[in-house]
């Protein structure tokens, strides 16, 4: 297919529309038998003219298309640690390192620690945990807000937002992200095990001692907010030895 | 976006021919599943760690102890190293689908599998997010069913930071998505369009793109038109999505070609197209058109057709609104060098995916069918010859390059003045031959109207056997009348 050579030089250069040539149509033009009438065509969705691109599309999709690049590798650096006071993880990848600060110490709660997957639930917890004022209002209004980003409902209780989570946005029933609060002191160490959950090995996003050592003496845990440096836990052991602790110790 | 494509486990030694045979197979089989409306394709993201090829191309299948004693490790392994490694065993071992199957079969497993990805611990994050992903990749509902109660934590986790694990969560949704309508039918209520929409704002490339595709999966859904397209619509994603899709240094290859489909999926459904073109999109996709002309001039570069194909459909359908004439969009769409551009992609086609020869065909009769302006570029631009010299490519492509000249000549004599003499009556002489009917009823529309607006025209016909030629057809009854009537036309005149 041969192209005129100006056609480049078309295209490069500005905008421009032609001056139409004047149009005169004679009726006879679509007289029968004769039929055919000008005009913009539509293919909807599921039409087979579609049929080739889609296939060329699905082809991409399934890899075949491109000459698959091999995977490169992840690059090695040589061992850092985290610069985040008190967390002791060593990392050899910047990808690696990049996911564990931003899961660990991205959306962290400045008050108890806590690590949120977002910026949302972060703002979420320090209203409805840290904020006095919000205790305070949510006796008069409905303060608890919809977790589901673009949602705008709000509500009376923790509970009601849950049952809200549950019946309306199919939340799973004990989403992780949404743990009532209980009525301690806010100064109190809020622990894993309180809020119920006695599966183990399914840490939850609170920090508590470092890897694989003993769970920590019961003295410092009672002043948690402040001695203790955000050192994150990786052991399910934790939740163990703080239920213990709980039973024994009854505070405030 | 080309570079960072990461490779399937594949055996490394493979014949150039093997490869053309598994693709002509691939594509038997797409088209199969195209006519029977039941076209899914998934991305599989699979990282091949040196280590991991070195073990030979095939992990084995895990039975149902094996599957049992890597759950346990990863949840209750001392040694973060132990426990990594435990998930990345039952990750290669859920390449599988018959470790797939054991694994959702196992009480407990997916609940595990949740609470480890939900951990502090990153690296075991990562990890269970990959088996999620492996197992998303199942052709079986029931396995992707399984994995609903992983789905709000995928969506909360779409806006996090960590651009990997966003990148895993959104292939993973994605081809969850595409499996079954019961995980669909989660998700809306879950929230995924805000979290799509929250997502987009990323600056990530290869995040934008994983978004794209997990998009362009749900907009595919065949209850998208009621139930998926109207809450896309009222969000924020139709303008970031066009914002992807404008020419200049930011544009992605990648990134462009799933916010292309995922537009073409939005339009040709119709739902609301006044909106999108009042979002610009006729300008948008105008100039993305004239960026691809000039980057199909400037490389070799297979992959522009991905892009250029659902470029093309969108803008065919939009232009059949009636919103383009109201809401000054055709002002969006009157610049002569779309038509260029159009050629140019149109040779592109031509030479290396003819297939789409008639997409760029239908836009060019949406151009010009209404369109004074676009028919005297035809003209002013010489294009009339190049077109003729697709008429041999197919059946279906000489009807619409026939149907084009109409578009041209039924616009009056002034028009028709510059079809002829030309190249033009020894085609039609030409295609009059053809046996296709469809052919030769477009061939005997465009004669008519070249014997009504250029009547010196019947002479030449005459003198060149355009008689004989007419009358191989008349005992056809779809070109009978029509035949006859140009007999005595030619007859008399």
């Amino acid at each position: 297919m041969q192209l005129p050579p100006a056609l480049c030089a078309r295209l490069a250069a500005g905008p421009g529309v032609a001056e139409p040539l004047p149009v005169e149509r004679d009726p006879a033009a679509g007289a029968a038998p004769f039929r055919f009438v000008a005009r913009p065509v539509r293919f909807p969705r599921e039409h087979e003219f579609f049929e080739d691109g889609d296939v060329q599309r699905h082809l991409y999709l399934q890899d075949v298309l491109m000459q698959v690049a091999d995977a490169p590798e992840k690059p090695r650096v040589p061992a850092f640690a985290c610069q985040v006071a008190g967390c002791c993880q060593v990392f050899d990848a910047l990808d690696d390192y990049e996911h564990h600060y931003h899961t660990l110490h991205g959306n962290v709660c400045s008050f108890c620690k806590r690590a949120f997957p977002s910026g949302h639930l972060l703002d979420a917890h320090i209203l409805e945990w840290h904020d006095s004022l919000f205790q305070i209002l949510s006796e008069r209004q409905d303060m608890y807000q919809c977790l589901v980003e673009g949602c705008t409902e709000k509500f009376k209780t923790s509970r009601d937002r849950k049952d809200h989570l549950v019946r309306i946005h199919l939340y799973p029933v004990d989403f992780r992200f949404d743990k009532p609060k209980k009525n301690r002191s806010p100064a109190s160490a809020e622990v894993p095990g309180d809020s119920g959950e006695r599966s183990e090995g399914e840490a939850m996003e609170i920090c508590s001692e470092p890897v694989a050592a003993s769970p920590a003496p019961a003295g410092e845990r009672r002043t948690y907010s402040h001695r203790i440096p955000s050192t994150i836990c990786f052991g399910q052991g934790a939740a163990r030895g703080f239920k213990s602790n709980k039973k024994k110790t009854k505070q405030c | 976006m080309w570079s960072r494509r990461r490779g399937h486990l594949r055996p490394t030694v493979c014949g150039v021919e093997e490869l053309r045979r598994r693709r002509r197979e691939q594509e038997a089989a797409l088209r199969k599943a195209r006519r029977e409306q039941q076209l899914v394709s998934k991305r599989l993201l699979r990282e091949d760690a040196p280590e991991e090829a070195g073990e030979g191309c095939v992990a084995a299948i895990l039975g149902e102890a094996e599957v049992q004693q890597f759950l346990r490790q990863a949840q209750r392994g001392t040694e973060e190293k132990e426990r990594e490694g435990a998930l990345v065993s039952l990750r290669r071992g859920l390449q599988h689908p018959e470790t797939q199957q054991t694994f959702i079969q196992l009480e407990g497993s997916m609940r595990t599998l949740v609470g480890l990805l939900t951990s502090n611990q990153a690296l075991l994050q990562l990890e269970a997010a990959r088996c999620l992903h492996e197992l998303s990749h199942s052709e079986q509902s029931t396995i992707a069913e399984a994995c609903l109660p992983a789905t709000s934590y995928l969506l909360t986790y779409l806006s996090g930071h960590s651009s990997d694990f966003i990148e895993l969560c959104l292939y993973t949704l994605g081809n969850l998505i595409v499996e079954s309508e019961a995980v669909r039918r989660q998700l809306l209520p879950q929230g995924i369009v805000p979290a799509l929409a929250a997502c987009i704002q990323s600056p990530h490339v290869a995040v934008l793109e994983a978004l794209g595709y997990a998009l362009s999966q749900l907009l595919q859904a065949k209850e998208a038109p009621e139930k998926i397209i109207p809450s896309i619509l009222a969000s924020t994603l139709p303008q970031h999505m066009l914002q992807m899709l404008q020419p200049g240094p930011k544009l992605n290859p990648g990134v462009a070609v799933e916010f292309a489909w995922c537009l073409h999926y939005i339009i040709c459904s119709q739902v609301s197209n006044p909106l999108l073109i009042g979002h610009g999109a006729l300008s948008t996709l105008g100039l993305l058109l004239l960026d691809l002309a000039g980057a199909v001039q400037r490389t070799e570069d297979a992959g522009l057709e991905l892009l250029a194909c659902p470029v093309l459909r969108c803008l065919s359908n939009l232009l059949t609104e009636a919103a383009v004439e109201t809401v000054g969009g055709q002002m969006q769409l009157r610049d002569e060098r779309v038509v260029a551009a159009l050629f140019i992609l149109l040779q592109f086609f031509f030479q290396k995916q003819p297939s789409l020869l008639p997409e760029g065909l239908w836009l060019l009769n949406n151009l010009t069918a209404n369109s004074p302006s676009f028919c005297t570029s035809l003209l002013s631009l010489d294009l009339i010859e190049p077109l003729l010299q697709l008429l041999p490519v197919s059946n279906v492509v000489s009807v619409m390059v026939l149907t084009v000249l109409c578009n041209v000549a039924e616009k009056g004599p002034a028009y028709c003045q510059r079809l002829w003499p030309g190249p033009l009556l020894p085609t039609l002489l030409h295609t009059l031959a053809f046996s296709d009917t469809e052919v030769v009823g477009q061939s005997l529309e465009l004669l008519h109207l070249l014997f009504l607006y250029q009547p010196e025209a019947v002479q030449v016909f005459l003198q060149q056997s355009g008689l004989q030629a007419l009358e191989r057809h008349q005992e056809e009854a779809q070109l009978q009348d029509r035949v006859y009537a140009l007999r005595q036309t030619a007859l008399q005149g």
